[in-house]
């Protein structure tokens, strides 16, 4: 059923027709309108059997989900930026421990300095922790990932991070298409745990496992992301027969089929990448877009096929890596069968700054000719930097980089939009 | 594309207004995108918000540069956001205000539009009749209705319908409505001035 909803509460009506039996949350912006929306479900009689357990902080959110997880309960919960960090060591506990926890992180960016705008370094802080991690375009997909990661989550036995735009996704009013229940109850068939804590069956679940077996263990976990590859793809082939809609996957190509410059993204930005790319090809540009929707495990091969004939790579990233540049750039060159020196990374959007299509011209233009610098920071304001190293350079007590930063700037407050 | 940038202040519905829009347009069958200009929201501050309306699946998530048409919920940010920027020369104008455009000291920058695409209505006062609280976002809706022809009377009520209780909703389906009337004179009265003139 077509509906015009706010991202938040279409991925909180998704998560509802899945059936979750826990519901764990800790309020942070921007996810706090999807775990409030299946708060009023679960006390309004609409979601039974469900549990929505009000936490004390994001480190009790994921370890009541893996509580719940191990009794053999759907659980679901939701974080975002310091919340997920806080949160952190309980979210590798349960990837190692191989519990089908789904959870959404309505990505924004990390302090300090504090800022709650949009953009990957929360999620992206997490990519080696063992949990799969997808990435919605647009709320119609952020609404299917979560139903697809609950179907993958339970077959593969791993936790499944669904990660959307904060801002950008959760709080947009678009058209979706809602499922039936029954088109997700064919797709998502009742929890059957590998393990799980029954006093008439008991198991210890989380031994200590010493330098004999870790290795194995930490092995076997890669296994099973290697395994989250072939399964992946199949099971959004099986949600488009289903839902009639093709979503999810590995990676999605657009334009790309004689494209010498590809453009890779993760997220929202690939709209607004898409046409941009549409204008220039207008132009007479041979000009195309890879978007990442499954970052880990990561898609090597998907990867590297679809950049098989470019002859330069734009790696656009809301995300840096301090002192060494891209995240998902870095990930993009180690698959590219061609030079390394053709994969460019575009820092772009760090902490909610709009990333228009004008900005996108420009960078697009410069990586067809040839003048793309290997790392860019998209409409970084370099007098601004500038100030701020000259001033460190004449006076030892420079003052706190961001309240002069913003001093510079003549704002008292960070400005709004 | 049409595209409708909406200033007002935190506490004003601006973010509530642009979402109804949407919905008024998906009711049309038109694909639709709201979102609020975000930041820490604090009552009286400066807040803006963003539709589109298409017929096709709309992609681009930059803000509005360049709209085709602003609302104005509150006219004292005139002097403080530059509320006009990158309106299109065929760009509608409505702002929420018993006054005049040349009240305003504006009579010079409107001269650059067309005169049919810029209107004043007191959606406060119509606000206070209808909801007894100083919202003027739905009675803009009924407005914008009435001065793009973009969606219909009928779809806005029907979107705050849907958003409202049925009490509130109510009067805030009367308040767009009599705005909506409001708009409609005052733009006969254009039409008439410019036959005359």
């Amino acid at each position: 059923m077509l509906k015009q909803v706010e991202g938040s509460a279409a991925v909180a009506e998704a998560i509802a027709l899945c059936r979750p039996q826990v519901i764990c949350a800790y309020p942070i912006s921007p996810q706090t309108h999807i775990v409030e929306a299946l708060g009023r479900r679960v006390d309004a009689g609409e979601l039974t059997p469900c549990e929505f357990v009000n936490v004390e902080s994001e480190f009790a959110a994921m370890s009541v989900a893996i509580g719940a997880s191990a009794t053999g309960a759907r659980a679901y919960t939701a974080t975002a930026s310091q919340g997920l960090l806080f949160m952190a060591e309980a979210v590798y506990n349960a990837a190692g421990l191989g519990l089908p926890i789904v959870m959404t992180v309505a990505n924004r960016a990390i302090g300090a300095p504090i800022n709650i705008w949009n953009d990957h370094t929360d999620a992206l802080s997490q990519r080696d922790c063992g949990w799969l991690q997808l990435f919605a375009e647009d709320n119609q997909e952020a609404l299917d990932l979560h139903i697809q990661a609950f179907r993958l989550a339970e077959e593969l036995s791993l936790p499944v991070m669904v990660c959307m735009d904060g801002f950008i996704l959760t709080h947009a009013y678009e058209r979706v298409d809602m499922p039936t229940q029954a088109q997700v109850d064919s797709y998502l068939p009742p929890y059957q745990p590998r393990q799980v804590l029954d006093p008439a069956d008991p198991v210890s679940i989380g031994a200590m496992v010493g330098p004999e077996a870790f290795m194995e263990v930490r092995y076997l976990a890669h296994v099973k992301q290697e395994q989250a590859l072939e399964l992946i793809p199949a099971w959004a082939d099986e949600f488009r027969r289903i839902f009639g809609r093709p979503s999810g996957g590995l990676v999605h190509e657009y334009r790309t089929g004689d494209a010498d410059v590809i453009v890779v993204a993760l997220g929202s930005v690939l709209g607004t990448i898409k046409d941009t790319v549409d204008e220039m090809r207008d132009q007479g540009h041979k000009i195309g877009v890879l978007g990442i929707t499954c970052f880990r495990p990561w898609p090597s091969v998907a990867v590297r096929d679809a950049l098989q004939r470019a002859k330069r790579v734009v790696v656009l990233e809301k995300s840096l890596a301090v002192g060494m540049g891209g995240i998902v750039g870095n990930n993009v060159s180690a698959s590219f069968s061609g030079s390394p020196d053709c994969v460019h990374t575009v820092i772009a959007g760090l902490g909610g700054r709009s990333i228009t299509r004008g900005s996108l011209h420009r960078v697009f233009e410069q990586a067809l000719a040839d003048s793309l610098e290997p790392l860019t920071f998209l409409d970084l304001d370099r007098a601004l930097v500038d100030r701020v190293l000259e001033r460190e350079r004449v006076q030892r007590r420079s003052g706190p980089i961001a309240e002069g930063i913003l001093k510079d700037l003549g704002v008292v407050a960070a400005k709004i939009g | 594309m049409f595209q409708i940038r909406i200033h007002g202040r935190g506490g004003q519905g601006v973010v509530t207004a642009a979402e109804l829009l949407s919905v008024a347009a998906f009711r049309e069958d038109r694909h639709s995108q709201a979102f609020p200009s975000f930041g820490s929201e604090r009552t009286g501050a400066p807040v803006v918000a963003f539709c589109r309306i298409d017929e096709r699946p709309i992609r681009l998530r930059e803000p509005i540069l360049a709209p085709d048409a602003v609302i104005i919920q509150d006219p004292t940010l005139l002097h403080q956001v530059d509320v006009f920027g990158g309106l299109q020369p065929a760009g509608y104008i409505l702002i929420n205000t018993a006054r005049t455009f040349e009240d305003l000291g504006l009579a010079e920058f409107a001269q650059k539009f067309n005169a049919a695409h810029l209107c004043t209505v007191p959606a406060t006062e119509i606000a206070m009749r209808h909801v007894g609280r100083p919202l003027p976002n739905a009675s803009l809706l009924g407005g914008f209705a009435a001065l793009t022809g973009r969606v219909s009377l009928e779809s806005v009520a029907a979107a705050i319908g849907e958003k409202f209780p049925p009490k509130v909703a109510a009067g805030n389906i009367a308040a767009a409505t009599e705005a909506y009337e409001f708009v409609q004179r005052e733009m006969k009265k254009e039409a008439a001035g410019a036959e005359a003139g």
